[in-house]
């Protein structure tokens, strides 16, 4: 069992989850992630782990509800415990000396990105972050991302924050208009938001990196079940990525494999909500 | 004897199973065990042989006639404490074994007759001792100090650990899953091995007084230097063959195509079968195709016809002699009303717009001369394509070594494959303090032989230990 040590309720739908886990605190690096199963009859849900605290021996998570699983974690409480969680999975952010790195976050994405931005940060990037969300009570972490950046962007859908638009259009005024320099972008969040980045700076020639959020069960390689095709092959997202080279990524065959489990995930969800 | 009369052979005694008609509507055990009655008549059949060659034919040598003669002297307990000197978990391999390959195919009485049904008989005695709630804890041992990582909550590690803690040292298991068991919980389904019976086997070995500690991926959570490095004098690596193998051929990745690693995982491991009652949902398809012929696609292809299926269908490309599934197994799928396609390949699947597969081109095969397995190579007739519509299906091709941990531990001495090599008398690695036993040394194989080498590796691991 895990014990929650903190439970921050950032908006209805975002939680903000600090978990006793010291193995998983001590060994985990930016990029990675956790496999948790909240109770016995629950399913196995990969979640990014946004921050961890080693000497305290906790790591820090956030969720956004979308669907039944996401919902009981989005409803735990201080106190409560979550039956398993099993980490640090997937292969540690690759951070190097770029030059200047654009870092954008979408929704949740932002927190998960922000261990990212620091790491590129310590390494003498120069750091810029974009972040969006569809409104301003959706953006999360925005106080450490001005930490861990040189210069901090934000976007919402619809202008109650920060500049109105999607942070494509933000990346694009960098780099068309201000004529910014780009060595490296590294995108987290939805997979259209993603995509759409990645559909951005492939003519520009730009090294992009994504980390893909694909479905699955044990984490450690041995279903198959998050395959996806990236530069032609067969990948696992769960110990090849979750991060992979953007432009080499079938984002067809990725949404297609998203949607298998729909009606299946409609059904437990408007049970749950229901109970 | 008696002038005139001939001694009554008893016939081998048919082990008692649910209706094929309903029993592939639900998840309970198809083998619902013997009666003592049954178990007595069985017994009795056993000629007690001075050079019992069944022994011989046992992974792990238990001595069948003494476990088979206290049965008859109504010595149920004693017949399993006997199992258990040389087995630890009867109540699984006497669900599991292919003993038609080992001890049943020795029996001297199978020549003129069919054997003795060891395995049953194997099963009557573990189940007794279960259900009358007779299971005894061993007394705890003197402690040596030293302390054993185990690598893996699968058959050989839960075989080496509960040897080693009978031996006095202090073990601890590290399983990435969140239930223990391994293939055993995540490969076998319900309907032949319920977990219940399962966790009470892993609970044995536990009360045994080893660790086991859940949530645990060694080589990411923990490394196995670490482990050398700090509390530990040694270690057992027994993480399984658990990467999936797929056939590479057009249209795989299409939605509704499953390793049987990942249908199983949902099915048994995460209980997708009672969904939603569990979480985990699994596509219960109509017309469901598993590719295979061993276990794992009997497996698959009976659980699709659990879930509804009507038409569950086997594609294999060798023929019936070939298939490497239990006997038992293949009888009870054809019982069960599954469709053998044999001497056939998937080629290609294709699907609909929204990316589900639903069809497959298959070509027919033909045997030619033995390959590397010993078994004849199955060559495509030229000509020979054909479809058929399916909307699930299941890759049961095999597994290989997970490279997962070999990768984050370089001395590790693997060979081509990724398997990692080791000792076949001992189980030791050229890697100071570390052994290892079961599928990741010999690629997939049976829940037996992964004991068998988890029963080797301990003593050989408990004579290095008291060298330190």
């Amino acid at each position: 069992m895990f014990k929650i040590i903190n439970k921050e309720q950032l908006h209805p739908s975002i939680a903000k989850l600090e978990i006793e886990a010291p193995l998983i605190a001590r060994k985990r690096k930016a990029g990675q992630f956790v496999i948790l199963r909240v109770n016995d009859t629950g399913e196995r849900i990969p979640i990014t782990i946004a921050d961890s605290d080693p000497e305290k021996g906790t790591i820090t998570i956030y969720v956004q509800e979308i669907g039944k699983s996401s919902a009981l974690v989005n409803s735990l409480k201080t106190g409560d415990s979550i039956s398993d969680v099993l980490g640090p999975l997937g292969r540690p952010t690759h951070i190097k000396k770029f030059g200047t790195v654009v870092i954008i976050g979408g929704g949740v994405g932002t927190a998960e990105a922000l261990p990212i931005a620091q790491e590129f940060k310590n390494a003498g990037n120069n750091v810029i972050a974009i972040v969006g969300a569809r409104e301003a009570g959706l953006l999360v972490g925005l106080e450490k991302m001005a930490e861990y950046s040189h210069r901090l962007i934000v976007c919402t859908d619809d202008g109650s924050k920060g500049v109105k638009g999607f942070v494509t259009e933000a990346l694009r005024q960098l780099k068309e208009d201000e004529k910014i320099h780009i060595d490296y972008v590294l995108a987290v969040g939805p997979l259209p938001m993603m995509r759409a980045v990645s559909n951005m700076t492939k003519p520009w020639s730009i090294k992009t990196e994504i980390s893909l959020n694909s479905i699955m069960i044990d984490g450690t390689g041995m279903c198959g079940g998050c395959r996806v095709t990236v530069g032609g092959e067969t990948r696992f997202v769960c110990v090849d990525g979750p991060e992979f080279d953007a432009h080499e990524v079938d984002f067809d065959l990725l949404q297609q494999r998203q949607r298998i489990y729909l009606s299946q995930e409609k059904e437990s969800y408007e049970s749950f909500k229901k109970a | 004897m008696t002038e005139g009369t001939k001694k009554e052979k008893t016939p081998r005694q048919k082990i008692p199973e649910q209706n094929p008609a309903i029993r592939s509507k639900n998840f309970n055990e198809v083998n619902l065990g013997y009666t003592e009655e049954m178990a007595l008549l069985e017994a009795k059949r056993c000629i007690q042989c001075k050079n019992p060659r069944c022994v011989k034919g046992c992974p792990v040598e238990i001595d069948i006639p003494a476990f088979i003669k206290k049965i008859c002297e109504h010595d149920y307990i004693g017949s399993v404490l006997k199992i258990k000197e040389a087995n630890g978990l009867p109540a699984v391999c006497g669900r599991v074994c292919p003993q038609e390959d080992q001890c049943e195919k020795e029996c001297i009485l199978g020549i003129k007759d069919k054997p003795v049904a060891i395995g049953n008989l194997e099963r009557f005695v573990a189940d007794y001792e279960r259900e009358k709630d007779l299971v005894k804890k061993p007394a705890v041992p003197k402690q040596t100090g030293k302390a054993v990582a185990v690598v893996g909550a699968g058959p050989a590690g839960l075989t080496c650990a509960g040897d080693l803690a009978k031996m006095g040292h202090k073990v601890t298991i590290f399983e990435a899953l969140h239930i223990s068991g391994g293939v055993l919980v995540y490969g076998i389904p319900e309907f032949r091995l319920p977990k219940a019976i399962l966790q009470k086997e892993v609970d044995f070995v536990s009360s045994l007084g080893v660790e086991i500690k859940n949530n645990s991926l060694v080589g990411k959570t923990m490394t196995i230097n670490e482990m050398l490095d700090g509390e530990f004098d040694a270690v057992f690596i027994a993480n399984g063959a658990g990467l999936p193998m797929f056939m590479n051929i057009p249209g795989e990745n299409l939605n509704g195509i499953y390793s049987s690693n990942e249908y199983l995982t949902r099915s048994n491991l995460m209980k997708a079968y009672a969904f939603p009652k569990y979480d985990t949902p699994i596509i219960k398809g109509n017309s469901v195709a598993v590719v295979g012929g061993g276990n794992t696609a009997m497996d698959s292809v009976r659980t699709a016809k659990r879930l509804g299926a009507e038409r569950a269908m086997i594609i294999y490309r060798r023929s019936p002699e070939e298939m490497p599934a239990r006997i038992e197994e293949i009888h009870h799928a054809e019982e069960e009303g599954i469709e053998f396609h044999l001497l056939t390949n998937p080629i290609e699947y294709f699907g609909d717009d929204k990316g589900w597969v639903k069809k497959v081109r298959c070509i027919k095969m033909e045997l030619g001369e033995p390959d590397d397995s010993g078994r004849r190579r199955p060559i495509p007739k030229e000509g020979s394509e054909f479809e058929m519509d399916v909307d699930v299906v299941v890759v049961a091709i095999g597994t290989k070594a997970n490279p997962l941990l070999s990768q984050t531990t370089p001395e590790l001495p693997i060979n081509k494959w990724g398997y990692i090599v080791a000792d076949e008398q001992t189980g030791k690695t050229t890697m100071e303090g570390v052994w290892a036993g079961g599928d990741i040394v010999t690629g997939g194989a049976t829940v037996i032989l992964a004991m068998g080498a988890g029963k080797r590796a301990a003593r050989s691991i408990n004579e290095y230990l008291q060298t330190k």
